[in-house]
């Protein structure tokens, strides 16, 4: 039962199934309980929720990881499945707290101030989620010092800035410069990405690391 | 079911009614003045038996004025067939062509003396010798009969291409004026299973490459309902002269009832007119006169209205088919059939690129675009033709399909319509409400359904431009890919029944 539960999973986090609702990558999977519900029945069967995120839903997402890297998935593919795994991350931090279980980490994104662009920020956060980090989004043109209280009050491991304007793309120097003032910077590790910067520009303001698109973010993000 | 070409549902035209119908009454009046002249003595004596006024020209060559009037003209745009067949091979490849229905099938030719191959040589930069690219070469030679195997092969499988016209000539030693003609039918015909449509090297081999097809289609009757074969002439010299053989040519192919293209190309500026109207009037009358002695030959022969027209080159006097003139005319001459309800033969792709990249790519994107737009039926589309159609490259083949995908794609018919109106005002609505205010959940549905267009196949990985090496990698691989031979029954008849086939060329025997 548990071994089965567990595969549905991992095949529906593979067809980027979050809810019964949802189209899979093909027809096969229509009508029957997505990620959400299979997630709920396991729990309910007191499958152990290390088994479910380790062999049901990174084990899902790495063969969808695959699957994009050979060009047979697409983004839109890749996001439902983080999608997926980001709902079942919600419904489980409850449990995983209780038992725990830490998460890979903390990480808060904002698109700093004076932009409001946030297509990148919200794919970075999708796919952040999906891929087991506890994401807190602040939003779109975040004021430096709700930042720097952020990291103060909630001490995540990471911060991402997102920029699109060469006008605004300034504002992330700001915000490191901030978090050194304030004594916070060691604390964290900074990625800053948008279409604006570059990985010129991260070594000029200090950043720890350029992250060219969302699947870099994943990937720098591992390398730590 | 035939295949679907290209339906476009509101073609591109340059010409008002009024415009065309002046060009039609044009070019009424140059049948009868000046008329035409013909070297060709049965064409002479069919017209003048019909009521065209005949005078003998005093010169070298036998030659008549030949005045056609109007109502004789009138006469065989009424006998000619408005909707045509071209069989294929494979029943599901046959072209169904309805002269008022801008459905446009892409095909491949004309024939090329070059065969253009391509290597990809590596170069070290002397400045750092750490540093290595592959640049593609290109080496041109002259055609032989396993190019034209191998080009037939690859344009079975290119999903664009809707019939075949062969792309090389074949000048291997063992090959003669006298076996040509079954050679190039029987090595196109074996390795593609789509319409195959040739000129004819010798009238003597007509009855041969006829005989060839009925063994193939099952017989003379199954070959009258399924013309896996046709043929083009180019009866017109222009301007307005009927050329003594290939007229004779034109007359035994309609005698014997199978589709033929009435082909004409005048060159604006050297053999016709250089302004629009004049070029458009004269490559009207002559395509109408030869249809005229077609349907006089034999009422109800398939006829193709088939326009070729080019504007010349100021720098050489040569033919410039990459100027944006020849895409004018050919687009006017698409709108003159359609006018007539007659099915159009008709060209474009055709570049003045020497080798396959950006020149030549430009060229034929524009020409091959504008010409599909405008809805002609039987698209000569020069699939991998370079250099005025003097040589051909398989690669440039495969790239021209991509591009025909494409094309074919711009051309769909938008859906806009309640239902679909609708649930788009659904979907704003749900998106808008959420945090994301991401569309892209709802692309998966359509991700994988054919509604969206694909990456450019041959896009390069970063920075680099891999194209060439991937269209080459493409090519390979269709290469690879089996091909439905004629079989060995038939075959052996072929090899029994018609003399002059190359041994070689029959892989039942030979091995290969």
């Amino acid at each position: 039962m548990s071994k089965d539960i567990i595969a549905t999973i991992k095949e529906n986090v593979i067809q980027g199934r979050k809810t019964q609702g949802d189209v899979g990558i093909d027809d096969s999977l229509a009508g029957t309980p997505g990620v959400v519900e299979l997630l709920q029945q396991a729990l309910k069967s007191n499958v152990s929720p290390q088994v479910i995120i380790s062999e049901g839903l990174t084990a899902g997402m790495q063969v969808v990881g695959e699957k994009f890297s050979t060009k047979e998935y697409f983004i839109p593919d890749m996001l439902a499945s983080a999608e997926a795994v980001g709902a079942a991350m919600d419904i489980m931090k409850p449990v995983l707290e209780s038992a725990n279980v830490e998460t890979k980490g903390k990480f808060a994104i904002a698109t700093v101030k004076g932009d409001i662009h946030d297509i990148g920020k919200n794919i970075v956060a999708i796919l952040l989620k999906g891929a087991g980090y506890e994401v807190h989004d602040l939003g779109i043109d975040v004021p430096t010092e709700k930042v720097v209280e952020f990291v103060k009050e909630e001490k995540p491991g990471y911060l991402g800035l997102s920029a699109l304007l060469t006008t605004t793309m300034t504002e992330m120097g700001v915000v490191i410069k901030a978090l050194e003032e304030n004594k916070l910077r060691s604390s964290v590790k900074v990625l800053i990405g948008g279409a604006a910067v570059s990985e010129e520009f991260a070594q000029e303001i200090g950043a720890d690391a350029y992250c060219v698109n969302a699947f870099d973010a994943v990937k720098v993000l591992e390398g730590y | 079911m035939p295949r679907k070409g290209i339906l476009v549902d509101r073609p591109f035209e340059r010409l008002t009614r009024e415009q065309a119908e002046l060009i039609h009454q044009a070019s009424m009046q140059i049948l009868t003045d000046p008329g035409l002249i013909s070297f060709n003595r049965e064409a002479v004596d069919i017209l003048h038996s019909h009521g065209a006024a005949v005078e003998s020209i005093a010169g070298d060559h036998q030659s008549w004025q030949v005045k056609i009037p109007e109502q004789l003209v009138l006469k065989a745009l009424d006998t000619a067939p408005k909707t045509v067949k071209l069989g294929a091979r494979n029943p599901d490849n046959a072209l169904i062509m309805h002269g008022d229905e801008p459905r446009v099938y892409l095909i491949t030719g004309s024939e090329t003396n070059i065969w253009l191959d391509v290597d990809f040589p590596t170069y070290v930069n002397k400045a750092d010798p750490t540093k290595e690219i592959r640049v593609p070469e290109f080496k041109p030679r002259r055609g032989t009969i396993d190019d034209l195997c191998q080009s037939a092969h690859v344009c079975e499988h290119l999903e664009m291409v809707d019939g075949y016209i062969r792309t090389v000539n074949i000048q291997d030693r063992d090959i003669t004026e006298e076996n040509k003609d079954v050679n190039k039918f029987f090595a196109s015909l074996n390795n593609n299973t789509k319409h195959f449509m040739s000129g004819l090297t010798s009238l003597k081999q007509l009855d041969n490459v006829v005989r060839m097809a009925e063994l193939i289609a099952g017989g003379k009757k199954a070959l009258e309902d399924n013309p896996i074969i046709s043929f083009i002439t180019c009866l017109v010299k222009s301007p307005l002269q009927f050329v003594d053989d290939t007229t004779e040519t034109f007359i035994e192919v309609c005698r014997r009832g199978l589709p033929i293209v009435v082909s004409s190309s005048p060159q604006a500026g050297t053999t016709a007119p250089i302004k629009e109207a004049g070029i458009m009037a004269q490559i009207n009358a002559e395509v109408l006169a030869g249809i005229t002695l077609g349907q006089l030959v034999k009422p109800g022969t398939p006829v193709l209205y088939g326009s070729v027209p080019v504007r010349a080159r100021m720098d050489t006097l040569g033919d410039s088919y990459g100027s944006v003139e020849t895409s004018q005319y050919n687009i006017d001459c698409v709108q003159m059939a359609r006018f007539y309800r007659i099915p159009n033969y008709s060209t474009s792709g055709v570049c003045d690129s020497k080798i396959p990249g950006q020149q030549s790519s430009i060229e034929r994107l524009f020409s091959d675009m504008v010409v599909t737009m405008s809805g002609p039926q039987y698209l000569h589309c020069a699939f991998g033709l370079l250099d005025c159609n003097s040589v051909f490259c398989l690669l440039q083949a495969v790239l021209d399909d991509t591009h025909f995908k494409m094309i074919e794609f711009f051309l769909r018919q938008p859906r806009v319509d309640q239902p679909e109106l609708e649930a788009m005002l659904k979907q704003i609505r749900d998106v808008v409400a959420t945090s994301q205010k991401l569309y892209i959940g709802h692309i998966r549905p359509v991700l994988r359904s054919g509604e969206i267009s694909g990456v450019y196949p041959f896009e390069g990985s970063g920075e680099a431009d891999d194209v060439f090496e991937l269209a080459h990698e493409r090519m390979k691989e269709l290469l690879a890919r089996p091909v439905e031979h004629i079989d060995r029954e038939t075959t052996a008849r072929i090899f029994e029944e018609i003399p002059g086939i190359l041994p070689r060329l029959n892989i039942y025997e030979s091995g290969s």
